[in-house]
């Protein structure tokens, strides 16, 4: 109970992020693309928001979710585009993340955001999984085939 | 970038479509004041005559997923509205009071058969559910009453006649005291 009580009422968390999510949005969508994907982003983050096990680093959260959202915005736009967009281009800079970004540098970008949310900012797979606009499952592997592709690289 | 209003209407809209909601909630104007009321899928579950420290609290009773959902609370706005115009003299809402303890929940159900414009006693309150010594801790179910107004802890009073406490502060039970008609 403790730790459930850090975790701010969703109102705030909308609130606090709802107008930077949407700017983001906008700028790599334009206008129109970018209000459908703001309620997915909500929607992905309302949907594993009890899932939290603490309230750290929600803003970093959603731009995740948000990026991912757009992605997929893009892929059934234009679905044989490959995107190279780094993947933190929006997320804020903090010890945890830059302390892992030699290592998750040349994942492939689902990978490296699924490490980067478990092992930097200590999500939970559910809350990993709505922000890959994927399932809990899907997160935990995802996380897991980054950490072996690092560690095997780290002995190559 | 501000989002546009409509967009966030649709936003909130959606997430009550998709019963995401744990705690749905809204600000009503009153004459004592701005008051929070929420409510669950199970019926009305707070009012709070201090609408920001009350987010918090739902979180930590119902669950995180708190959101502001004016439409879901159209039917209690209208009930407190034609009771602060003297209209309404009894509350037709659903309650949920699953966070309350038990012994709590029973003294607030009897509480809430004390009529309109009528006052009892915290002792009186003890006796009826047959805890007769118990007055002083029927005053801390009353200090900890989450549906006040509809949950009619005002009508409590000290047996000296005194007005003795309230959680929203002593002018606001004097205030509905007084729409009641009860002489002071």
């Amino acid at each position: 109970m403790m730790e459930a009580a850090v975790i701010p009422p969703f109102e705030h968390f909308y609130t606090d992020h709802r107008d930077e999510v949407f700017g983001v949005l906008v700028k790599r969508l334009g206008r129109q693309r970018a209000e459908d994907a703001f309620q997915e982003t909500f929607l992905r983050a309302l949907r594993a928001y009890g899932a939290l096990r603490h309230g750290e680093h929600l803003r970093a959260w959603v731009l995740t979710i948000a990026r991912n959202v757009a992605v997929d915005s893009f892929r059934r736009e234009k679905p044989t585009v490959e995107l190279e967009e780094p993947i933190d281009r929006d997320l804020p800079r903090r010890p945890a993340y830059a302390e892992l970004e030699h290592l998750t540098g040349e994942l492939p970008p689902t990978e490296r955001a699924a490490v980067v949310l478990r092992y930097a900012y200590d999500l939970p797979y559910a809350a990993i999984g709505a922000a890959l606009g994927s399932s809990e499952e899907a997160a935990r592997q995802a996380a897991s085939a980054g950490v072996r592709r690092i560690r095997k690289k780290e002995h190559a | 970038m501000t989002i546009p209003t409509d967009l966030d209407h649709r936003f909130r809209e959606a997430a009550e479509r998709e019963g995401l909601v744990d705690v749905a909630y809204d600000v009503a104007e009153s004459p004592i004041g701005d008051l929070l009321v929420a409510a669950t899928d199970r019926g009305l579950c707070r009012i709070a005559f201090r609408p920001d420290a009350a987010l918090d609290e739902l979180a930590a009773d119902f669950g995180a997923r708190v959101l502001k959902l004016p439409k879901r609370l159209d039917g209690v706005r209208r009930e407190l509205d034609e009771y602060f115009a003297g209209h309404r003299h009894e509350f037709d809402l659903e309650t949920d009071l699953s966070p309350v303890p038990a012994f709590h929940q029973q003294v607030l159900h009897e509480l809430a058969r004390v009529p309109f414009g009528q006052v009892t006693t915290y002792g009186a309150l003890a006796a009826r559910v047959g805890r007769p010594h118990a007055a002083r801790a029927i005053g801390g179910a009353m200090n900890r009453n989450p549906i006040p107004i509809v949950l009619p802890c005002h009508r409590v009073i000290g047996s000296n006649g005194s007005l003795t406490g309230y959680a929203g502060g002593l002018d606001k039970k004097e205030a509905l005291l007084r729409l009641e008609g009860v002489t002071l």
